[in-house]
């Protein structure tokens, strides 16, 4: 193994959360504010990732007051403390780029529910509801 | 105990900070290095100190490299430079110098030779704005005019044309020293450097300070 690959795998998170393309993410970002740390929740859609390997970023898209807010992450910055999947949405893109186009209901993505995990198909009334309330 | 020191890129990847920034820096292989020979005022007229780096095969070294490192029982170098010493540095003939010599260094000039671009034109050699690209224009690249008619009669010395370009020896001032590995004497500096990956180095302490920041 060459040194690149050593230096870059040990900056590497040894586990990083498991998520795809189409998911509503809540990602948490760390921010210092002169001596303090604090937490900041940055959730909306994953559209993209990118790179591979240490390099590997992913971009998350949100409508904040009507304006499409998207923001890229390192997935091993030290800045990220978590990233908690809230749902995943039914996709046939690596890259939803064509969300950039859409505003209001078109924002929306078809849910997509986990075979093996029935607790998740069993209220997906409310879980759309809730994502609704998010957008809106 | 040394102004310069010897390296080689390895590469260009990227690296955190303490702080959670994303820094793009190049790793460069420097040292260690053997002392191979002290030159003196009284021997030599001028002090240096003569540094080599990267060991080679003896059967591709030259008889005179051979003797010159057997004298200090080193094997042959690949590459081999002279640097300046601090005054008062104690420095012994065959020793070898590591990374930790920049410990407390923020800053270094790196030089180096650039990658080779081969014959080039204008635009790319020297940042000719060249014709247009469309409007029915068919000169694209071509440099123009070079110069006047009878009066002077020929082409001013020094004129900008096309030609080789690259393979030349380039210092870049102020590089920030991100970070020092001394297990694996490697030097981690902030941005690009001069030269393809594993081409050689002198890596010397900045002088001069920069202005600003």
């Amino acid at each position: 193994m060459n040194i690149i690959d050593t230096i870059e795998k040990e900056q590497m998170k040894k586990t990083t959360p498991q998520f795809s393309i189409g998911d509503q993410v809540d990602v948490s970002v760390k921010i210092v504010e002169g001596d303090k740390e604090r937490i900041q929740v940055f959730s909306g859609v994953v559209i993209a990732r990118n790179g591979g390997g240490f390099k590997e970023t992913f971009t998350v898209r949100r409508i904040v007051q009507g304006e499409g807010v998207e923001r890229v992450f390192p997935i091993h910055s030290p800045k990220i403390a978590d990233i908690k999947v809230l749902k995943s949405g039914k996709v046939r893109r690596a890259k939803l780029y064509y969300m950039r186009g859409r505003t209001g209901k078109g924002t929306r993505l078809q849910e997509k529910f986990e075979k093996e995990n029935p607790k998740a198909t069993s209220e997906p009334v409310t879980a759309k509801k809730k994502s609704e309330k998010e957008k809106t | 105990m040394l102004s310069g020191f010897l390296g080689k890129k390895i590469g260009m990847t990227q690296i955190y900070t303490d702080d959670g920034c994303l820094l793009p820096i190049t790793l460069i292989q420097a040292g260690p290095c053997s002392v191979m020979q002290i030159k003196t005022v009284e021997n030599d007229g001028y002090s240096s100190i003569k540094l080599g780096f990267d060991d080679k095969k003896k059967k591709n070294a030259t008889k005179q490299e051979i003797g010159s490192a057997a004298k200090v029982s080193q094997e042959p170098k690949r590459f081999v430079r002279e640097v300046k010493p601090d005054a008062g540095a104690d420095i012994k003939l065959g020793q070898s110098i590591t990374v930790d010599i920049f410990t407390d260094v923020k800053q270094v000039d790196v030089v180096g030779m650039t990658k080779g671009k081969g014959f080039a034109g204008v635009m790319k050699r020297w940042n000719f704005k060249g014709g247009a690209q469309t409007h029915g224009s068919t000169r694209h690249r071509p440099p123009g005019s070079i110069g006047s008619n009878t009066d002077p009669g020929r082409v001013i010395r020094g004129k900008k044309m096309a030609g080789r370009l690259g393979v030349e020896r380039v210092t870049i001032k102020n590089i920030d020293v991100v970070k020092i590995d001394k297990d694996r004497n490697l030097l981690f500096v902030r941005g690009a450097i001069p030269g393809h990956k594993g081409s050689y180095l002198i890596l010397n302490k900045s002088r001069v300070k920069r202005i600003g920041k």
